[in-house]
């Protein structure tokens, strides 16, 4: 029998069967002991050829439907250079493991320590780690620097006006911990800082932000490290990577830790995943950082080599000890934003984002003048902006609309905050990638349904 | 061969790409105001200005100094550097996948949701368990859910006293990382002569104050934890909780399920066991399968399939919450699909036997001139020891790991587990042929002989690669970790 992936002739089981000494693979698993061994096979379904895979797989696709997405909330559809896809592809970097053994793994530890140096550029910070999971798992890890960094501190305080999600993946963290989290309060869609001074204490360790925040805005947040550092707690800012092109970066806001996602910057939708965290810390900080860092050395004779650095952190030494139980990152989809940040430059990375600002700016501008909706807080906005709808039929016919349209016209704040209060909140993502001409699309259907 | 970091190729004005010209109104343009000053970024970043062939040639010359599995034989051990198909390349990167948002409209998801509705039913299949979620990343994230579930059900229960993990000393390193970051404190397990868990002094440690214990089985040593129904007993009589580290997951598919043998949660590793690529270090994916009782703890949104399709369910009350942004890697799940499909009940069968036909076989070579010092017959993964090497010659399992290098071949795990001196050890899988093993143990004996013959050439390798051994020392001293 053929079996695919598996290279053995029954020849060559007969072989090799004989050179272990026993009389067949069964033996093998004797150990295992009757109780255990199944007698039958597991109810999946028989193998398939490749392409019977394939026209199943199509057919499976085939409900996916595609539509023009004006949707983010931490996934937007940006432009991505054909390089990508096709130097991220590369055989030997899809199929090497974590870097462990430096002298084999070059092109990989320099491809990383340009992430590194990238991330640290965009940032501001002095250095960055090779990846996490994704964005809130960027914001738990933080939340666990910032604690273990200050003695007998226990509390975090999260800004309401972080992605829902990201909330609930720290929420989730917390439970059954000592730590807590303390929400500071939104106030016209931004953190609302007023109640800062009252809430710090011995025991806040930190306070993690993001801007542009859930509801695409701005936050300002002149005074806030001072605040904290008076305090001796840490400030950790989130940001999309790309809207650093154009505002603060975390370092000009005097920030200790940056995080964020770097999906916008060369990753695909993905039905969300993979996407890729990222982490930039203050120097000192830098022993306290989870995760991988490569660094640049010397061998023997002098030439320059990267290695896997500061390994003392982590868990393969540490174990209960280490600053994070982190082992496998997201080492590919750093690449791939390696290779879209090489390829974009800095003039490229500042033109999607002031295009972003745009386009999104001409799409809030022309809607808000329509019946039934408003633009409810003027606050500055990057690439994307929350329309509230005055009711809740009238949203649903505009997203159905829209869709029969193949225009996917926003998320649900809802959706996220499982909250009736946000009910009413649409947020539309627009970015470099739309047209004009999907704009238009977007404006005409928009003017038919709220007409 | 070394190749320069691409910012110190950069020249001012050159580019790889371009954008469409905005085409907005130019009324609307010229009106447009600046994001207010006090929210200007005003420092520019440093990134390469380089042309696309510049770019191109960069990371494909990066690309030629690694070794992939594609490149060649890989037998690092507890990571099952399998074959990775191409069929499952092609299709993650299908557009009707890549181009969907997380947040869609479920009417327009069906197709991913029928992906992992129908892959969590396989796995659960084929672990014996009852459901599971896709969310985790990564095996380390699935350890990190999963010890979060039984943390929740006791504290449930009203059981906090619990506050303990066992773990046995050849456990993986994430094992007691993932214990500490949920708030446990870890309690290690020792092993007995035969290198299994030593069952007097796990009853020793067995009380109202252990949560759970975790256990990789077969264990680290390649050895399959022959008591462990009793274990299981034993830890379920003092009211604790048996977690499974899938990470050797690969020794048992269609054979035995970690259901039967009584464990409540388990987490594979995807990105092993189902053949999706490791990606220099991720992304990778550690769903977490759990039986009834730890069910209702799972993270939110669950699957459901309902009379008008997959649906997500977020009301389940005992949920620890989220352990991801959106619904997990589902590009590296796709892949994980493809493989069940195309392997079947029986290839899947098929695959644990023959990567415990290839480690025996490898070992029975290798153990003629190698000390194997735990196990007659081994599962998946065998751990060699160099220690009478490094008495002899003064040659270290690194020497040998480095020498390797220079014979083409990815070195198995080197110093771990720590019961076993100068560890090596070795995971060749189900991909690869007899011939391929054969040169293998022929590559592995000259660098024996080599020991014996030039031990100060050897203690100097690898000799064939862009760089020798790195200063490690220096890397930590004088940090330099950004251009």
């Amino acid at each position: 029998m053929i079996y695919p992936y598996i290279p053995h002739t029954d020849a060559d089981r007969r072989a090799m069967l004989k050179a272990i000494g026993v009389e067949s693979i069964d033996e093998l698993f004797s150990g295992l002991g009757a109780d255990l061994l199944l007698e039958d096979s597991i109810p999946i379904s028989h193998g398939r050829t490749e392409d019977e895979v394939q026209r199943m797989i199509n057919s499976i696709a085939q409900r996916n439907v595609r539509g023009i997405p004006f949707l983010g909330c931490g996934c937007y559809d940006h432009i991505t250079p054909a390089t990508v896809k096709a130097l991220s592809s590369l055989p030997s970097f899809v199929t090497a493991y974590t870097p462990y053994q430096a002298e084999m793994s070059q092109g990989l530890l320099q491809a990383i320590y340009e992430f590194q140096s990238m991330i640290c550029e965009i940032t501001g910070l002095d250095v960055a780690n090779a990846s996490l999971y994704d964005g809130a798992n960027a914001a738990v890890e933080a939340a666990s620097l910032m604690l273990a960094a200050k003695r007998k501190s226990r509390v975090v305080l999260v800004s309401e006006t972080i992605h829902p999600f990201a909330l609930k993946v720290l929420t989730t963290w917390a439970l059954g911990t000592e730590h807590t989290i303390t929400l500071v309060p939104q106030q016209g869609g931004i953190a609302d800082f007023e109640v800062l001074p009252s809430l710090l204490s011995d025991e806040v360790a930190g306070l993690i932000v993001q801007t542009p925040n859930c509801y695409g805005l701005l936050e300002d947040y002149t005074g806030i490290a001072d605040l904290l550092h008076a305090n001796g707690s840490l400030l950790a800012i989130s940001a999309d990577p790309l809207s650093l092109a154009i505002q603060k970066s975390q370092a000009e806001w005097g920030a200790d830790i940056a995080i964020g996602d770097t999906q916008a910057l060369g990753l695909p939708l993905a039905f969300g995943g993979p996407s890729c965290g990222y982490m930039a810390v203050r120097q000192a900080l830098l022993r306290r950082m989870p995760g991988r860092v490569v660094g640049a050395t010397v061998d023997k004779e002098g030439r320059r080599g990267y290695t896997l650095t500061f390994q003392a952190r982590e868990q393969h030494i540490k174990r209960e000890r280490a600053t994070s139980n982190i082992c496998s990152n997201q080492a590919l989809a750093a690449l791939m934003t390696t290779i879209h940040l090489s390829s974009l430059g800095w003039g490229g990375m500042v033109e999607a984002a002031e295009q972003s600002y745009a386009k999104a700016h001409y799409l809030a501008y022309h809607l808000a003048q329509l019946p039934g909706v408003t633009l409810v807080w003027d606050k500055p906005f990057w690439c994307e902006f929350p329309l509230v709808f005055n009711d809740a039929k009238k949203m649903r016919k505009f997203l159905q609309e829209l869709r029969n349209e193949g225009i996917f016209a926003g998320v649900r704040l809802s959706s996220l905050t499982r909250k009736n209060s946000d009910e009413l909140v649409l947020l539309v993502a627009v970015t470099e990638k739309r047209s004009r001409e999907e704009l238009e699309l977007y404006l005409a259907a928009a003017r038919r349904v709220l007409k | 061969m070394s190749e320069p970091l691409l910012i110190d190729l950069s020249k001012s004005g050159r580019k790889a790409y371009c954008y469409p010209p905005l085409d907005l109104p130019r009324g609307f343009e010229q009106a447009l105001p600046d994001l207010p000053i006090e929210l200007q970024r005003q420092k520019a970043a440093r990134l390469p200005e380089v042309a696309e062939l510049d770019v191109v040639r960069h990371f494909t010359r990066l690309s030629s100094l690694v070794h992939g599995v594609d490149n060649g034989m890989y037998p690092l051990g507890s990571c099952t550097m399998k074959y990775n198909p191409k069929l499952g390349e092609h299709i993650a990167a299908m557009e009707e996948f890549t181009q969907i948002h997380p947040l869609q409209d479920i009417s327009t998801v069906q197709g991913c949701l029928s992906v992992m509705y129908n892959l969590l039913e396989d796995l659960s299949s084929i672990t014996g368990m009852s459901w599971g979620t896709l969310q985790p990343c990564a095996g380390a994230h699935g350890e990190y859910t999963g010890l979060k579930m039984i943390r929740s059900y006791f504290l449930k229960r009203g059981e906090t006293e619990r506050t303990k993990v066992l773990i046995p000393v050849s456990a993986h390193g994430t094992n007691p990382a993932s214990a500490s970051v949920v708030g446990f404190e870890v309690v290690e397990v020792k092993s007995n002569k035969e290198g299994l868990v030593d069952i007097d002094d796990l009853a020793s440690k067995l009380d109202h104050t252990v949560a759970a214990l975790m256990l990789t089985n077969p264990n680290t040593l390649g050895l399959f934890e022959k008591d462990i129904i009793k274990i299981s007993e034993m830890v379920h009589k003092a009211g604790g909780l048996l977690y499974y580290d899938g990470a050797n997951m690969n020794a048992i598919m269609g054979m035995a399920t970690p259901g039967d043998m009584g464990f409540d949660v388990i987490h594979l590793n995807l990105h092993k066991t189902f053949s999706t690529p490791h990606g220099g270090g991720g992304p990778g994916s550690g769903p977490v399968m759990v039986n009834d009782r730890l069910r209702p703890f799972l993270p939110k949104p669950d699957i459901e399939l309902t009379d008008s399709g997959y649906v997500y369910r977020w009301d389940d009350e005992d949920s620890i919450g989220k352990v991801s942004m959106f619904w997990g890697n589902f590009l590296v799940v796709l892949r994980a699909y493809v493989y069940i499909l195309r392997m079947g009940s029986e290839g899947i069968k098929a695959a644990s036997r023959h990567a415990v036909l290839n480690a025996n076989y490898l070992a029975a070579k290798l153990g003629q001139r190698i000390s194997i010092p735990y196990g007659k017959l081994c599962m998946h993964e065998f751990v060699a020891s160099a220690s009478v090497l490094k008495e002899q010659y003064g040659v270290t399992a690194q020497d040998v790991a480095k020498a390797l290098i220079d014979e083409g071949y990815h070195p198995p795990t080197v110093y771990f587990p720590h019961l076993v001196d100068e560890a090596l050890m070795f995971e060749p899988t189900e991909s690869e042929s007899v011939e391929s093993l054969d040169r293998f143990v022929e590559a592995f004996f000259r660098i024996l002989d080599m020991a014996e013959d030039d031990p100060e050439t050897l203690k100097e390798a690898p000799h064939r690669t862009p760089v020798g051994r790195l200063d490690e020392v220096r890397a930590v001293k004088e940090p330099d970790v950004r251009y």
